[in-house]
């Protein structure tokens, strides 16, 4: 049995989730990242992406993140998630919209870099859309 | 004296309007349970937000490439008053007791020779302001239309504010909101939300972090968000506190009105028997004098 830790999701609306995980792989801004207990005190952004949760080893849950931040500190992880929606509660109406959102995102901004951040998250939505209909 | 039909439509007329009150006490006490369950699920975010931002800001010195949002401009001439109302009244003194805050604290600023500006949130704090502030509102932001509020309308009155910091509108920004104690505690608060307050006890852990990006790119995209955290709270509190104030409003309005039924039906059932007894007095004088 691998260690455990603290792990929370927090959207501004509900608590998502709160309780002791064996790993959580985060869609970080500079790229993916594995949690695993003992991790060091990091602070990242998010991006647009599927969060894995482990519970326990084995069963896995989904949720999809909109922007946000991870603070991992000796106490536990902290995600403070923008928008977040489980997997299961997903459906294509839901998705379209946030698709909808995010290419307004991206017509809106003439950043490189936010306009990248929102080509990726637009793509990485329809990678979701795609997924549920299988 | 009032006739005996003048004290009847008396009595309907209150009846009627007792059965309106009870009916807006429910209504709000069924509103009040949604707005509560909403603005408690809101806190742990909220209170989340402010030990993360405590970590990074107790690790950043306040330097010259630190963040506006957490530094401030350097000056203090400019105030920002953003006043959150409700949008309708018959809700006891929650709307006037919000304004008097705002307005007390415009009149200090304006006593001390700073330039004061107003944002309204909400049409009945508009209504009390615009009386003596007409010039120095320079926004009226209108929920009435929103059924349930949600992240969006914070969202869109941070960007606003947001947008008016970055053309060096004003220096120093504060929130006035009702807090939600309880059904019939409502506190009027003023909370300063530009430059961000951290709060002392949040900065408590002194880990080494790793920042990814960095320190400086988290902290430019993390305030903004705190910024919206904080106006969407306000909001939720506002709300809950709202629906608690209407409720102990129209309960008091629904007693008061009992009260004066039954006086009133005293008086009718006291005149109703004396005009029986003068009635009988004269026929029964009629009698004897025959």
């Amino acid at each position: 049995m691998a260690a455990t830790f603290n792990f929370e999701l927090v959207s501004p609306e509900r608590v998502l989730f709160s309780g002791a995980v064996d790993a959580v792989i985060l869609p970080a801004s500079e790229g993916e990242m594995t949690v695993l207990a003992g991790h060091a005190p990091t602070m990242t952004t998010l991006k647009t992406g599927f969060l894995m949760i482990t519970d326990t080893p084995g069963n896995g849950k989904r949720v999809l993140v909109r922007g946000g931040f991870a603070d991992i500190n000796q106490n536990g992880l902290t995600v403070l998630a923008e928008r977040a929606l489980p997997a299961e509660e997903l459906t294509q109406e839901i998705l379209d919209k946030e698709i909808l959102h995010a290419q307004m995102v991206y017509d809106a901004t003439n950043d490189p870099i936010a306009k990248h951040a929102a080509y990726a998250a637009v793509v990485q939505l329809e990678d979701a859309k795609v997924a549920l209909n299988y | 004296m009032p006739s005996l039909k003048d004290l009847r439509n008396r009595i309907a007329s209150v009846k009627a309007t007792q059965k309106i009150t009870k009916a807006m006490q429910m209504v709000a006490a069924a509103k009040l349970r949604r707005a509560q369950s909403a603005a408690e699920a809101a806190r742990p975010y909220a209170e989340r937000m402010a030990v993360v931002l405590g970590n990074i800001a107790s690790g950043v010195t306040i330097g010259p490439e630190t963040p506006r949002l957490l530094a401030g401009t350097g000056a203090d001439r400019v105030h920002l008053l953003i006043v959150c109302t409700a949008e309708r009244g018959l809700c006891g003194a929650f709307n006037s007791s919000i304004a008097r805050l705002a307005r007390d604290q415009a009149n200090r600023l304006m006593a001390e020779g700073k330039t004061v500006k107003m944002i309204c949130v909400g049409k009945k704090g508009y209504d009390v302001l615009r009386r003596q502030f007409s010039e120095q509102i320079i926004e009226v932001i209108d929920l009435r239309s929103v059924r349930q509020l949600g992240f969006e309308q914070g969202d869109m009155i941070a960007q606003k504010v947001l947008a008016l910091f970055e053309q060096g509108e004003f220096d120093v920004a504060t929130l006035f909101y009702s807090r939600f104690r309880s059904v019939i505690a409502q506190i009027p608060t003023a909370q300063q939300i530009i430059p961000a307050q951290i709060e002392a006890e949040a900065a408590a852990i002194d880990a080494v972090y790793d920042y990814e990006p960095d320190e400086g790119e988290i902290l430019a995209t993390l305030l903004p968000r705190n910024l919206t955290i904080q106006i969407f709270r306000a909001l939720l509190e506002n709300a809950a506190s709202e629906q608690g104030a209407r409720m102990s409003a129209m309960d008091n309005a629904t007693r008061n009105a009992g009260e004066m039924i039954k006086k009133q039906t005293m008086t009718y059932n006291r005149s109703r028997q004396a005009m029986i007894t003068k009635e009988l007095i004269e026929i029964i004088s009629g009698a004897e004098a025959l």
